[in-house]
């Protein structure tokens, strides 16, 4: 088993004929995701890698029983492409596009609040179950079906993680990357649950940043809910306050987000912290024996 | 993106929100002519700078006279203004703000944010105004109070809520309602991401009237924000973050000695955070981000090697989006103009990971490889240090002959 995703599920690309969409939907294809076309208005009709196109997410549903989709339009146009994939009834949504402004991701997440789905993103690496199926723009060959799940806000760091994983022979159940925004979908104890619940998921490797206080809702989630080992890094200890570390959510401000305090909760919750970013796979390594 | 108080100030009058009298001047004459039209017989004059704690810094100054407006306008234009927020650089005063000076009966503090934990706008009041209000969040809890706003608007209720903590009595209730109203409509439709009136002011005649005002602009919504952009004040910036944002590099300066180039946010911060655990400082966070050209990656590298506090460079990229050949073209294009004057340690895997290292083998550049990101860490800190550690011997030996030569 896996969580959210596997070789079955049906997925679409919005922004599928655009060049970050051509080029993903590509990589998505031959990694064996079942890949059933995409979305770019104006275009319905056409073919695209060998998928049909379509002008709306809801012919895509109606059509191709779409149930996953992946967002590359965009900043300007991405808030509501994430809206018309939850009211065609999309189940998972991840949006890769960075740069959405963040009272729209409020909007967002208020229209969505009680719909059906799960929304990953945005600003994020996407998801993937690795020798199934993958959503998003990670480098397929790096992983290992393996035990165990991955959570991060993070991208390339969570390649490192990733890699790390595989070089141990540990692999990774499900990898998902919850993306650098402030204002964000899935976050760690969404995923923390999916991970608790998956018989094949064994231990956690959970890789946060500076900024905001997800970190610490999760500590105390694991402290009372989560039974399996896990390890954590938090990255930007040495930043300084108040400077937005590249993602928009990478912010120490206010005195409060910092990797000091999150290390602590985590710790305090029982949670393998690894100060070293590039001990992880070890670290775990010696966790499960 | 941040703005001045004065800009910020017109902004807040655009949107009905009462703010004192005052005039922009770039120079003692205009800050003279200022205070003289403005009339009255009390002034402020306020240093704009990008930064907090001016107050104490020196940086506002009450003047009775003209006089003394215009030796207060010439001490403080041209001068380095050091607050808790410039760090010890401190930032030059090239503008000053002089207002009309008011009769204060209580000042309060009133901050709109984007609250991550309840994904919503909230404001944050405190009667303790004038403060540093992280200090204030420290040492006195319970006088800061944090309000959602539930729907598209301040309710009366949610008002009134905030005004029962700041002790305003029920004759200013409307006016305050109409404040709040105004600030969050302002909040919403200029894309703040922060907007802070610290003090905001009672009057003896009770009037509240913003009497500091900060705004932060939120950077994703530049695009749909151009009146706001145009404020944008470069002379407040880090000259090498702003050439830098112009290639798409996101670049933030730090005091250390080993120059970072990563690909992402996290990765880079994860690659400062060894170092300092290796027992090296970072000179700065470069993250190159995803869609970067063999342009873009030798501006990063000519950035890093102009910046004389760097000793040695750790390249470490993890390529998924982005290709190690980009990057060694990229450090070929650079020592065309900039000579690797500095130890380069690369890690670089991924896509195209052989092509990339090829790329700099065949030109003959003498660059450390590192197999892991651990590795990488500890040759560059070794590096940085056997750099700094030969600058110090060549001045004893500089020192030792200028002391035979004396003898």
């Amino acid at each position: 088993m896996s969580v959210l995703l596997d070789r079955h599920t049906r997925v679409i690309c919005q922004g599928f004929t655009g060049k970050q969409g051509s080029f993903h939907s590509e990589q998505m294809i031959a990694y064996g995701t079942s890949f059933v076309g995409g979305v770019t208005p104006g275009k319905g009709g056409q073919r695209h890698l060998e998928r049909p196109v379509f002008d709306s997410v809801a012919d895509a549903v109606e059509q191709e029983g779409a149930e996953a989709t992946v967002i590359f339009v965009p900043p300007r146009f991405a808030a509501d492409a994430i809206v018309e994939a939850a009211n065609a009834g999309i189940k998972l949504i991840c949006c890769i596009t960075e740069g959405i402004p963040v009272q729209d991701m409020l909007r967002v997440k208020q229209q969505i609040a009680n719909m059906d789905c799960t929304l990953i993103g945005p600003n994020c690496p996407g998801i993937i179950t690795p020798g199934e199926a993958k959503i998003g723009i990670m480098p397929g060959h790096i992983h290992l079906p393996g035990r165990i799940g991955v959570i991060s806000r993070s991208g390339t760091l969570t390649y490192e993680a990733v890699a790390q994983l595989t070089s141990t022979g540990l692999g990774q159940s499900t990898c998902i990357g919850m993306g650098g925004d402030p204002i964000h979908g899935m976050d760690f104890i969404d995923a923390l649950k999916l991970f608790e619940a998956d018989d094949q998921t064994e231990g956690v490797v959970m890789i946060g940043e500076i900024g905001g206080s997800d970190e610490e809702h999760a500590a105390a989630y694991i402290r009372d809910h989560f039974s399996k080992p896990v390890v954590a890094f938090i990255a930007g200890a040495t930043a300084p306050k108040g400077k937005r570390m590249g993602h928009a959510g990478a912010i120490i401000s206010g005195g409060k987000g910092t990797a000091e305090a999150k290390f602590t909760a985590l710790e305090t919750a029982g949670v393998a912290i690894e100060h070293n970013p590039t001990l992880l796979g070890k670290r775990m390594l010696a966790l499960l024996g | 993106m941040n703005i001045h108080e004065y800009q910020a100030k017109a902004l807040l009058a655009e949107f009905s929100v009462p703010v004192p009298k005052g005039i922009v001047a770039m120079s003692v004459a205009e800050a003279v002519a200022a205070a003289t039209s403005l009339a009255g017989d009390i002034w402020v004059v306020k240093a704009q700078i990008h930064a907090g704690g001016r107050g104490k810094a020196g940086g506002v100054r009450v003047c009775r006279s003209l006089q003394e407006v215009e030796s207060v306008a010439d001490a403080l234009l041209g001068s380095i203004l050091v607050t808790k927020q410039t760090g010890e650089a401190g930032k030059q005063v090239n503008r000053l703000y002089v207002e009309e000076g008011l009769d204060i009966d209580r000042e309060f503090y009133l901050s709109l944010l984007v609250d991550r934990e309840t994904e919503s706008i909230a404001f944050v009041v405190s009667p303790a105004g004038g403060m540093d209000i992280e200090q204030v969040a420290a040492d006195t809890p319970d006088q800061i109070m944090t309000v959602k706003i539930a729907g598209d608007a301040v309710s009366v209720t949610e008002s009134g809520r905030m005004a029962a903590k700041l002790g305003l009595g029920s004759d200013q209730l409307e006016a305050f309602h109409t404040l709040t109203s105004n600030v969050h409509r302002m909040f919403r439709q200029t894309d703040a991401a922060m907007l802070e009136l610290n003090p905001l002011l009672l009057t003896q005649s009770g009037q509240l009237i913003a009497l500091d005002a900060k705004f932060v602009l939120d950077d994703n919504a530049l695009y749909r924000q151009p009146a706001i952009a145009e404020l944008r004040d470069l002379d407040e910036e880090d000259p090498r973050e702003t050439e830098a944002s112009r290639f798409g590099l996101n670049y933030i300066a730090l005091d250390g000695h080993i120059g970072c180039m990563v690909n992402g946010a996290g990765l880079a911060m994860a690659s400062m955070d060894i170092i300092q655990l290796k027992g090296g400082k970072p000179a700065n966070f470069l993250d190159v981000g995803g869609g970067v050209t063999v342009d873009a990656v030798c501006e990063a590298f000519k950035l890093l090697f102009s910046d004389e506090h760097v000793k040695a460079v750790l390249v470490n990229i993890f390529g998924g989006i982005v290709r190690c050949d980009i990057i060694a073209n990229g450090l070929l294009e650079a020592i065309k103009t900039h000579p690797m004057r500095v130890p380069v340690v690369m890690r670089l895997v991924g896509t195209n990971e052989k092509e990339g290292r090829a790329i700099v083998k065949d030109a003959g550049l003498d660059v450390r490889w590192a197999e892991d990101l651990d590795q990488a860490a500890e040759f560059a800190v070794a590096a940085a240090q056997w750099e700094q550690a030969s600058l110090s011997r060549c001045a004893v030996d500089q020192s030792d002959q200028t002391g035979r030569g004396l003898t």
